[in-house]
């Protein structure tokens, strides 16, 4: 395959780096939890995306792989959030994180 | 040609991430959101993966995505009650991952990353040369995360059930 040798590494680089900020950006900027969850998800498939793209430019599937492993946990990590998420809903009656403070004092 | 393709699917990516932050509605972030895993799944094609990019499709864009789409539906969230941080937070928030961006992509350009391109043989991201590489390999991680979904789905059973509501 031929495809990917006109892209340089160095654009996957940037890409993931910009996919990633904003995914952070995302995490600070907003308070409602649901969307801090899609954002964390954003900074995972950043850090996907890179493991293919250095799994390609080496010819090593061993990163595709670990791709998958990824994959497996962001799954659960998502089942498990948003049934926390749906707990707090219903017990708070929102999933603003400004509420979630008392452990405060 | 390839490198045009890159581009539409990057600056596709790019701007509905953005969207994805910047939309009050989060029913319009779900679906943004969808529109940067597909072009992400097309980057997966783009670099080789294929059967990574289906599979990508299939767990993102149609598991982890319902699954959001049905919590916020629950929810019945509207643009009227959706919270917003103070102008001063936003600021800070907006330097601070610019920062982060600046300081990403500055250091990735000074370093020199020397790459030998042209090592990909065709056919190394189907499924045949993925599963030689699990099932050898990666037997042991890969057993270990079927005791992780479990685990999962036990808590999730555990913290959905109707009475466990003393947090």
């Amino acid at each position: 395959m031929q495809t990917l040798h006109n892209i340089p590494i160095h654009l996957y680089l940037i890409l993931s780096s910009v996919l990633f900020a904003i995914g952070v950006f995302g995490v600070l900027l907003r308070r409602n939890a649901i969307i801090i969850f899609m954002c964390i998800e954003l900074m995972l498939n950043a850090v996907n995306l890179l493991l293919v793209a250095f799994a390609a430019f080496l010819g090593d599937t061993q990163g595709q792989v670990f791709v998958f492993f990824i994959m497996a946990v962001a799954a659960a990590e998502v089942a498990v959030g948003l049934a926390l998420l749906t707990m707090i809903y219903r017990n708070t009656g929102s999933v603003d994180i400004e509420t979630l403070n008392k452990l405060k004092n | 040609m390839t490198i045009y393709l890159f581009y539409f699917l990057s600056f596709l990516a790019l701007l509905s991430a953005l969207m994805v932050v910047v939309s009050k509605n989060p029913v319009h972030s779900v679906l943004y959101l969808i529109i940067t895993f597909f072009a992400i799944a097309g980057h997966y094609v783009l670099l080789n993966a294929q059967f990574l990019a289906a599979v990508h499709v299939i767990v993102y864009a149609g598991a982890i995505m319902v699954l959001f789409l049905y919590v916020i539906m629950m929810m019945n969230f509207n643009k009227e009650s959706e919270p917003s941080k103070t102008a001063f937070s936003q600021i800070l928030a907006t330097v601070a991952g610019g920062i982060l961006l600046v300081t990403l992509t500055g250091a990735l350009r000074v370093s020199d990353i020397e790459i030998p391109a042209g090592s990909t043989e065709a056919g190394s991201g189907l499924v045949g040369a993925l599963g030689k590489v699990l099932f050898s390999k990666f037997l042991l991680p890969f057993e270990i995360s079927s005791l992780l979904f479990l685990a999962a789905m036990t808590g999730v059973i555990l913290l959905g059930k109707k009475n466990s509501n003393n947090i």
